[in-house]
């Protein structure tokens, strides 16, 4: 499309977060997930006859908490809808779920705009209803009989819907909107936000308005589905850009000639299959849920759960920059990593008075080996209170940077801050302090031996000093580097 | 020895009869008469001895035991039962076995109740005459040649034969209170709320409610009593004490009560004069024992029926989604792949067309173009305005007086299959009992009498919601007047010596 006309692309994303319940929407199964299929199901989300809902009140408070962090509002009353239609892993023939009363209405979301660093751009939410989730039909392709299994575990979780508007213009604001979204539903505990495991689902709404000499033309409105990473989002959405554009030139099919249809994602072949052609205007039925109450919010509830929000994760970036002296990256890096995170950061940091030093430690030495053995920072081996005694010494000067990385592996192979402590690891690795008698001893031995680094030196190649420091750590491992080299140049120059 | 509970609770605290010739009787008189009468759709006899010589072995060993010890009961088959299947008397359900037993049931377990089997009904509820049943319909034990009533036909039908003394019925626009006219029997369709429906096999989930037939008040009170209170596990159940219905069965003096006749039932068409002057007989019955009687407007009663069987079945069409062969019940076998709409959607079809029956069918269609798109509006959302209207009209009356009084039906039984081609008529039927339902609101059905034909008639009381006492109260100062409650059938299949 790079040659064509100009075109605006238009995006709006529905997200479906499971929420962090125990137990169901409407009873008390197990939410986990991996279990057996059909093993975390009763009479209620089996959808036996007889069987009745009953609310789960933490679901409520969940979704009030995530439509607070979005900036929606929330209604004094809420109500439960059923959503009629027939498939085999939705047992009670509807799904409960919220028509016209949603529980959070009308919020949005502020991001970096992609496209020009540091300006913000504000995307709108039209709503977030909660639902209660279907099961998993596993279609037997490999039987030849096209047999279909049905597994019921996941049926009656409860999700949270959130629809935005179409606000989003590019792949990159629509997954800017997905990371920060992200970030906090799972900063408040409200999801665990894994797309792998379906607790956060997105589907996408795409097209394009081309201005065609000043006349907007709209193409077909498609739906993409079957996303299973924000990445894979991102190429989606960049597809459909492209295969529509092309099919507009190729065909001329505009918005008013197609109805929406829906595409699948192919992560392998990076390409949207279609499947559905026209989105057949389903007729739901919807009618208030008989079987359960209108739900009452009332403000103090809603206050309460403000308040319990504590600071979002904008607020955070800005304190830990202020706070600990890093630069805005660094905040972004560690918030994004989520609350364990930052209060690894603030723990450790405290605790060696040195924010910047922590926070490059932390994103090079703690998040190689989180990424290495794919666990998070609650796993991680080295507690935040050593990690900062570590860095404290560094600080004042007792290790050099590289010696407290081989402290830290050391830790981190004697299973960490239980197996070993800071001392007990410089002990091993046979560290000493070094007081500057010796390092001044040291030096005029190297530099009695070396007299044309002293020449050089003095003929203005500084650098030369840097094979003295080499030799000076075989020597003495414990030498720090910085304290030799400064001992070197004060030796030479004042001779 | 099976017409009255508290002769049942005497005869086995005098040690004249043991829990197990109690439910022996019972079981053989089933035997004698359920042939004809045809009112349970499931028996076991070995389970019913084994639960009366459990309540025999525990009073032997001087254990506590419950309030309905040893006491014969019969169960509408809509309440599930995790030892018997719980069919809805329907095609669709014939081999349904819940895993778990109704609220109800637990209750009447707990109160050492010997359930004896489940008895006939239409078809998931939806009838007037316990015809619409995939087990065959149930007769009239007073003229077997007719209807019993229905819904609850047979819970109504094995009292009136003199099967059990007490059954549980339920109520979605007249279902306890219409057959139990019809037999000759006593009752109560509770306040919404007040039963727990956990385990009742939803119809229509803002109107059913479950409730007790018995011969008379002091029979049903004690049902009552076991049955009623909060159940976590329905989100409608309503959190407030239950008071003693035992003990508002005492009293004859109704001084100070305010009775309003009801103008539009008086003077509704179609309605049997016999049946009215039955209720002006009720009505100086009550003046006699003291009460005040005001005549009363229901403004808006000529839509209860109309606004009934608009939420009725839009609510069914959606509880009735659940039965699509996928999961349980009835699937229909042999479906070729080839098919035009695809395997899915012809299991779908078929197996809901062979298992469901006609008036079934009739209703899940009428709900569904109620909630369709577009006639929403014009139905189903219209029905729920015009229901808060009926909702005001009795709230208004209940601001000048203390209960209803006017008819349950306005006829006696009528013969086997003579409306089942004319739904309309079949309709018609619950011309006096829906407003209750819709408004949710408590009504007693009691026996006043005999048409020309010898047929039982009944009235019926209303009162606000959660006054079950002051119902069960005026009812039993009825009946301490009159004797209609006493008359037993005397066809060969309802006597009883």
């Amino acid at each position: 499309m790079s040659d064509g006309y100009p075109a605006k692309t238009v995006i709006g994303l529905e997200v479906h977060v499971q929420l962090k319940t125990q137990t169901k929407l409407f009873c008390g199964c197990s939410t986990a997930f991996g279990a057996e299929p059909n093993t975390q199901v009763c009479p209620v989300c089996l959808g036996l006859p007889g069987a009745l809902p009953v609310m789960n009140e933490t679901a409520i408070d969940l979704s009030v908490k995530a439509g607070l962090a979005i900036d929606c509002s929330i209604p004094p009353t809420t109500k439960w809808d059923r959503k009629q239609y027939f498939y085999p892993d939705l047992p009670k023939g509807y799904q409960i779920s919220q028509f016209d009363l949603p529980i959070c209405a009308d919020g949005f979301i502020e991001i970096d705009d992609p496209a020009n660093p540091g300006q913000i751009r504000k995307l709108g939410i039209i709503r977030a209803h909660l639902e209660e989730d279907a099961g998993k039909s596993m279609h037997d392709e490999g039987s030849g009989k096209g047999d279909t299994k049905i597994d019921l575990n996941r049926c009656g979780t409860p999700l949270l819907e959130i629809v935005s508007q179409p606000d989003m213009r590019s792949s990159d604001e629509a997954k800017a909107y997905l990371n920060e979204l992200k970030l906090r539903m799972t900063h408040l505990g409200i999801s665990d936000c894994e797309m792998q495991e379906g607790s956060l689902r997105v589907d996408a709404n795409v097209n394009l308005h081309i201005d065609v000499d000043g006349k907007n033309v709209a193409t077909p409105i498609v739906e993409v589905k079957n996303m299973n990473s924000f990445r894979a989002v991102e190429r989606a959405i960049q597809y459909e850009i492209d295969r529509q554009y092309d099919l507009w030139e190729e065909t001329g099919k505009t918005i008013q000639d197609e109805a929406k249809t829906t595409r699948g994602w192919d992560d392998e072949s990076g390409k949207t299959f279609l499947q559905r052609e026209k989105e057949e205007s389903a007729d739901y039925r919807y009618f208030p849920d008989p079987d359960l109450l209108p739900i009452r919010l009332p403000r103090d509830r809603v206050e309460a759960i403000r308040t319990s929000l504590g600071e979002m994760p904008a607020q955070i970036r800005q304190r830990l920059q202020g706070q600990y002296g890093i630069k805005p990256y660094d905040a972004d890096v560690i918030v994004n990593q989520g609350v364990a995170m930052i209060a690894y950061f603030e723990t450790a940091a405290t605790a060696s008075g040195d924010g910047k030093r922590t926070s490059s430690f932390i994103q090079q030495d703690v998040m190689r080996l989180m990424n290495e053995r794919s666990i998070g920072i609650e796993d991680y081996p080295v507690a935040a209170p050593s990690l900062g005694d570590l860095l404290g010494r560094v600080a004042k000067g007792d290790l050099d940077n590289g010696r407290a990385r081989d402290v830290l592996a050391h830790m981190v192979d004697k299973g960490g801050s239980v197996g070993v402590s800071v001392d007990g690891a410089i002990k091993d690795l046979g560290i000493e302090s070094v007081d500057g008698s010796e390092i001044e001893d040291l030096c005029r031995e190297l530099l009695t031996e070396n007299p044309s680094v002293v020449a050089d030196y003095r003929d203005g190649k500084k650098q030369a000093v840097g094979s003295l420091i080499g030799q000076a750590k075989k020597r003495n491992a414990n030498a720090n580097p910085q304290v030799v080299r400064q001992t070197l140049i004060q030796l030479i120059e004042q001779e | 020895m099976l017409d009255s509970v508290s002769e049942i609770l005497r005869l086995q605290s005098d040690g004249e009869a043991s829990a197990v010739d109690i439910a022996t009787a019972a079981l053989d008189r089933i035997e004698e008469a359920d042939g004809v009468i045809n009112a349970f759709t499931h028996l076991n006899r070995e389970s019913t001895l084994a639960a009366a010589a459990d309540v025999d072995r525990r009073r032997t060993a001087g254990q506590p035991i419950g309030p309905l010890a040893g006491v014969p009961v019969a169960v509408k088959d809509v309440l599930c039962t995790r030892d018997m299947p719980t069919t809805c008397s329907s095609k669709m359900l014939r081999n349904f076995h819940p895993p778990y037993d109704s609220g109800v049931v637990e209750k009447l377990r707990a109160a050492d109740a010997v359930i004896v089997g489940k008895t006939n009904m239409d078809e998931f509820a939806m009838g007037a005459s316990t015809e619409n049943s995939a087990f065959g319909v149930t007769r009239n034990p007073w003229d077997t040649t007719r209807i019993p009533g229905g819904s609850s036909g047979g819970a109504a039908a094995c009292v009136a034969a003199s099967m059990v003394p007490i059954s549980l019925g339920t109520d979605t626009g007249g279902s306890i209170r219409q057959p139990a006219a019809m037999c000759g029997v006593t009752g109560l369709k509770p306040t919404y709320g007040r039963v727990s429906r956990y385990g009742l096999i939803a119809f229509a989930s803002s109107l059913d409610q479950i409730g007790p037939i018995g011969w008379s008040v002091r029979d049903i009170a004690p049902l009552m009593e076991a049955i009623a209170g909060h159940d976590k596990r329905d989100s409608t159940s309503i959190n407030l004490d239950v008071g003693s219905y035992i003990n508002a069965t005492s009293g004859t003096d109704l001084t100070g009560m305010k009775i309003g006749m009801l103008r539009e039932s008086m003077e509704a068409e179609g309605v049997d004069p016999v049946i009215k002057d039955a209720v002006k007989e009720a009505a100086r019955v009550f003046q006699e024992a003291g009460a005040e009687l005001i005549e009363i407007n229901l403004p808006h009663s000529e839509y209860w029926v109309p606004t009934y069987y608009v939420i009725a079945p839009s609510e069914a069409s959606s509880n009735l989604s659940r039965y699509d062969g996928a999961h349980y019940g009835h699937r229909a076998a042999d479906i070729e792949s080839g098919a035009e709409l695809g395997p899915l959607v012809t299991t779908y079809c078929r197996s809901r067309d062979e298992g469901f029956g006609s008036e079934v069918k009739r209703r899940i269609m009428l709900g569904t173009y109620a909630l369709s798109e577009g006639y929403a509006d014009d139905y189903y959302n219209k029905a729920l305005k015009v229901r808060r209207l009926i909702k005001s009209d009795f709230d208004a009356a209940f601001s000048q007086v203390d209960l209803l009084l006017g008819p349950v039906t306005p006829t006696a039984a009528f013969p086997l299959g003579s409306k089942v081609d004319d739904p309309i008529q079949m309709y018609l039927c619950d011309l006096f009992t829906t407003g209750a339902n819709l408004a949710g609101i408590p009504a007693l059905s009691l026996p006043a009498g005999k048409d020309g034909d010898g047929l039982p008639i009944a009235i019926q009381l209303q009162a606000p919601a959660m006054e079950e006492s002051r119902l069960l109260f005026a009812g039993s100062v009825f009946q301490q007047v009159t004797d209609h409650h006493n008359q037993r059938p005397t066809t060969h299949t309802g006597a009883q010596s």
